[in-house]
């Protein structure tokens, strides 16, 4: 039988709900993930579907070689973490890079408009830069109805033109975190 | 360093029974090496890194889970490992029954002017893939400790760690190419029947 994406409750944003099932649609059969609070429902999500492979990391430059050796085994993988996790991937990117594997990344930013954490603030600031400077296109989004567009065409980019792109989610989008 | 005595050209073949049973992923240098000299040169079941340091067994994990019923190995040095060490924390989480590791460990930084690496001096890896969750873990650091580990290789019904200690004589001398795009797209054709 196949996994019914459950419906968001009344007040919760749509778009993640909607991402995921675009990621299914897509083919898209390895989650792999740091935790983070932008992506919960994503990785609640991969976590329930007994359809796909749902991986916890302990560092995310995992995630980037993961993706690679599922291509080699003609699977599709995407990598969600935080901006401060991009800063680990930066050697295991030249595999991607080299190699012209599809690599598709979504981060969820902080460090960005609104941040209350000073210890976010670097890598959120350098995280486009950064990523850029490794030749990976960064697709940024701001509103909701933003989202499937521009996943629909990281995806094209990422499988179909071989190339690594990443989608950063924006405290805007995301709704920066408290702090007292 | 004492129990640092086999030779790794001697040994790792008889690991590895039957390599075409087998897709690999090897890690950069020696390890790279020992897997061209029993797979060939252009062998196409296997992937060579030649730098992305600390990649190997996760992008080992990525092809078991995609391949389930392939048998899939990932086979990486000392020093690739430990780069990426909480790697086989992700294993054990996954666990995946095709899946298995051999770790070719000559206590040395072998391209760089052969430093003593950390399991030269005190790190014993085969206790941190059992500290990891990994089930099935072997060291192999004598003669009669092969056939065991071989059996585990080849059995797979579970992922298993294989903690390979040898002296720091040389893997074998062979060219292989280094177009990461190209043999990817070899490995794919022969696997998948597409680039």
């Amino acid at each position: 039988m196949p996994f019914d994406i459950p419906t968001p409750a009344p007040g919760d944003p749509t778009w993640p709900y909607e991402l995921y099932k675009l990621l299914k649609d897509a083919g898209v059969t390895q989650f792999s993930y740091v935790p983070d609070a932008g992506h919960r429902v994503l990785i609640d999500l991969s976590l329930a579907d007994p359809d796909v492979h749902s991986i916890p990391l302990t560092s995310e430059e995992e995630g980037v070689a993961m993706a690679a050796g599922a291509h080699l085994g003609g699977q599709k993988h995407v990598l969600l973490m935080q901006s401060s996790g991009a800063g680990n991937c930066i050697n295991m990117l030249s595999l991607p890079r080299l190699g012209k594997f599809p690599f598709l990344t979504i981060l969820s930013m902080r460090g960005d408009f609104g941040e209350g954490n000073p210890w976010q603030m670097p890598m959120g600031k350098w995280v486009q830069p950064v990523l850029e400077s490794c030749d990976v296109m960064c697709l940024r989004v701001e509103r909701p109805d933003e989202v499937i567009p521009t996943v629909e065409a990281a995806l094209t980019m990422a499988f179909q033109s071989q190339e690594s792109v990443a989608v950063l989610l924006s405290q805007k989008l995301l709704g920066a975190k408290k702090f007292a | 360093m004492s129990d640092f005595v086999l030779d790794r050209g001697e040994v790792f073949p008889k690991l590895i029974e039957n390599p075409q049973d087998y897709l690999i992923i090897t890690g950069l240098a020696g390890a790279s090496r020992d897997v061209a000299g029993i797979c060939g040169a252009d062998g196409v079941n296997y992937y060579a890194m030649a730098g992305a340091m600390g990649g190997a067994v996760a992008m080992g994990l990525g092809l078991a889970l995609a391949q389930p019923d392939k048998k899939v190995l990932c086979v990486t040095g000392d020093g690739e490992l430990l780069m990426n060490i909480g790697s086989l924390a992700t294993v054990a989480v996954m666990n995946p029954s095709n899946f298995g590791i051999i770790c070719v460990d000559n206590g040395h930084y072998g391209e760089t002017g052969n430093q003593v690496s950390h399991t030269g001096h005190s790190t014993d890896l085969a206790v941190m893939a059992s500290g990891a969750g990994i089930k099935q873990v072997r060291t192999v650091a004598q003669e009669g400790d092969i056939a065991d580990a071989a059996a585990v290789v080849k059995g797979g019904n579970a992922t298993f760690f294989v903690h390979l200690k040898v002296n720091d004589n040389p893997p074998p001398r062979i060219k292989r190419s280094l177009d990461a795009n190209y043999t990817k797209t070899e490995f794919r054709k022969a696997l998948l029947g597409e680039a």
